[in-house]
């Protein structure tokens, strides 16, 4: 394992902000996997550093296969993550929306060109992601239809299921989006918790990537088998949102089959505890997404279901 | 006339209103909108709201035609001193066109949508952020230019800055009124979280002078100024290189030749100067950093290069 600073800044009141990468095998560039981009994602920090783990010890037993390097970057964020805060801490930007970056331009735009020339160039690109509603993922993986998608790939992580998302006018500026476009397959691994650490699903996403890398040949490892991955696009996903305001009191969990008709969760009143409303879902399927926070508003996608 | 344009139930005893005030005189079919407060740090827009409606009032036979104010896009982020919509991480200048199906915010941001469609005109009021000083000036994006550049200029701005378009911009309110055929001028001026009455006072006056052109108006209207127009211009942008306390040298606003110096970055626990900032060319300094720390990389000022230099 070599250990590098891929970036610095200098800050006028802090110690100097070093985005560390961890590089193990050697050759051409196989695979790159990101973690926090944003100060919450401490989830996503905690996967990257269980894949640290584990490829130190293929490396050590010499079953990272020749010619393939991987480079691990657990946390581009941490002067966010020390204080508490999503996003950049001095002007509230979002590393996230900066990419390819400009090495003249603003701060986070320096952060994200200075990251991304050293993300550039591998063959497979894996984003740890989160999403910005309180919330639990079946864990799954998702790639952005860019034109240059070769979806069937993301049945390599044996995940139960894989999304394909359309992109959106404000992911152009998403790493996700210019890996691709510079032509690194790019992944999405959601698993399911952002400023908490959930061991279950954390060990999910570690397994998953492994059984990638060992489909792509990067590897040689007996890892845990997956699934029949099913593959899916956004409109395959229903989406619930709530009708009230209130607080939510949930009925089911992620991962959860449930029936056409069946109540998903009850919207009370705060204050009274009369029931303003339940939720049901009109279709039958997996839940795949549950909002976890108890104060709820109107028109908040709360469940996702695929049908 | 108050009205309501969206609502959505909060989770504790409240709904999240946004609301506008008609202000409608004569026979006229025109419509005037004018938006403001979509970040929620942005105040400029608050006084030139006031300005504007409380004029009106005074001198509503002079009025013909309908007045939109919708001083508040962004209620709960000027009430809590936020950017973005509290709560969300978003900001909301990209949630539009917004969606009938979809989040909260994007059923409100399509609500506003809805409302402000038909309008002859719309101004889009916005003030920087609290970290640069902008001279008073509409921000246009290339495809838009010709339609928009002659209502820009009765404005009475100091500057219309035509840009290249980018796709993220694809998501804002004005790209989306533009796209259907509202007329939507950007408007930045001033600095976050204040208030520049001499700015609004000048909008203000650019504002009645619109109305007057597009016969809405039948009052008097001072000479507005001529505005520079950056097409075929060039902007130099000057970003710190170091860390630490940034202390202009130059009045805002003024002109500068390449290599002056306009600031300095300074360590207050060394006591040096870690950076001598120089103008990276000749021109108009008409943005300039108002929040004093800096990072590498921080915006310190933009400079609009004359016609013949950036050729």
């Amino acid at each position: 394992m070599k250990k590098t600073t891929l970036f610095s800044l200098k800050s006028p009141y802090r110690e100097q902000l070093d985005i560390i990468g961890y590089h193990f095998g050697y050759g051409k560039k196989a695979l790159a996997i990101v973690g926090a981009l944003r100060g919450n994602e401490v989830q996503q920090m905690y996967v990257c550093s269980r894949m640290v783990q584990t490829l130190k010890q293929l490396e050590a037993s010499g079953n990272i296969s020749e010619d393939h390097e991987i480079l691990v970057v657990p946390c581009a964020n941490y002067y966010s993550m020390n204080i508490g805060k999503r996003f950049w801490a001095m002007d509230n930007t979002d590393i996230n929306r900066m990419f390819p970056g400009y090495e003249l331009g603003e701060t986070t735009q320096r952060i994200a060109d200075g990251l991304f020339k050293k993300l550039q160039n591998y063959e497979y690109g894996i984003q740890l992601a989160s999403f910005y509603q309180p919330g639990s993922f079946l864990p799954h993986v998702r790639m952005m239809d860019t034109g240059f998608t070769d979806t069937e790939l993301m049945k390599q992580f044996g995940f139960q299921f894989a999304i394909v998302r359309k992109p959106r006018p404000y992911d152009t500026t998403t790493l996700n989006y210019n890996w691709q476009i510079w032509e690194t397959k790019a992944f999405s691994v959601y698993t399911n918790a952002t400023d908490t650490i959930d061991e279950d699903s954390a060990e999910e996403a570690v397994h998953a990537i492994l059984r990638f890398m060992l489909s792509e040949g990067m590897i040689d490892l007996r890892v845990r088998p997956g699934y029949m991955t099913e593959l899916l696009r956004e409109s395959q996903v229903k989406q619930i949102h709530s009708e009230y305001g209130g607080v939510l009191v949930s009925c089911v969990k992620v991962g959860e089959h449930v029936e056409a008709g069946t109540v998903l969760g009850r919207i009370l009143h705060p204050f009274d505890g009369e029931l303003l409303g339940e939720i049901r879902t009109q279709v039958s399927g997996t839940v795949y997404f549950v909002y976890h926070s108890p104060l709820i508003n109107e028109k908040t996608v709360c469940y996702k279901i695929i049908k | 006339m108050i009205e309501t344009v969206a609502s959505a139930a909060l989770a504790v005893n409240e709904n999240l209103i946004i609301r506008k005030r008609r202000i409608r005189h004569g026979d006229s079919p025109m419509r005037l909108s004018f938006v403001t407060g979509t970040h929620g740090d942005e105040l400029e827009g608050q006084f030139l709201a006031y300005l504007l409606g409380s004029f009106l009032d005074a001198h509503i036979e002079q009025l013909d035609g309908t007045v939109d104010i919708y001083p508040a896009l962004n209620p709960m982020g000027i009430d809590s001193i936020t950017r973005g919509i509290p709560m969300f991480d978003l900001d909301m200048n990209r949630i539009f066109p917004g969606t009938k199906k979809g989040t909260m915010m994007e059923v409100v941001c399509s609500s506003i949508i809805d409302d402000l469609l038909g309008s002859d005109v719309c101004i889009d009021v916005h003030s920087s952020n609290i970290f640069l000083q902008e001279i008073p000036q509409i921000r246009i994006s290339v495809p838009t230019a010709e339609m928009l550049v002659p209502y820009a200029k009765m404005m009475n701005v100091d500057l219309i800055w035509v840009h290249e378009s980018a796709t993220v911009l694809e998501s804002t309110l004005a790209h989306t009124l533009n796209m259907h055929g509202t007329k939507t001028l950007v408007v930045e001026m001033g600095v976050g979280m204040r208030i520049t009455k001499e700015y609004c006072y000048q909008l203000f006056e650019g504002i009645l002078n619109l109305m007057k052109q597009l016969e809405m108006w039948h009052g008097e209207v001072s000479l507005v100024r001529e505005p520079i127009v950056s097409i075929n211009r060039q902007v130099g942008f000057v970003n710190s290189d170091a860390a630490g306390i940034f202390v202009p040298c130059v009045p805002f606003g003024s002109t500068v030749k390449k290599s002056d110096h306009i600031g300095d970055v300074l360590d207050p626990l060394s006591s040096k100067v870690v950076e001598t900032v120089q103008a990276v060319c000749d021109g108009l300094l008409f943005t300039l950093r108002e929040y004093p720390v800096v990072y590498g990389g921080s915006l310190l000022a933009r400079i609009l290069m004359p016609e013949e230099e950036s050729a």
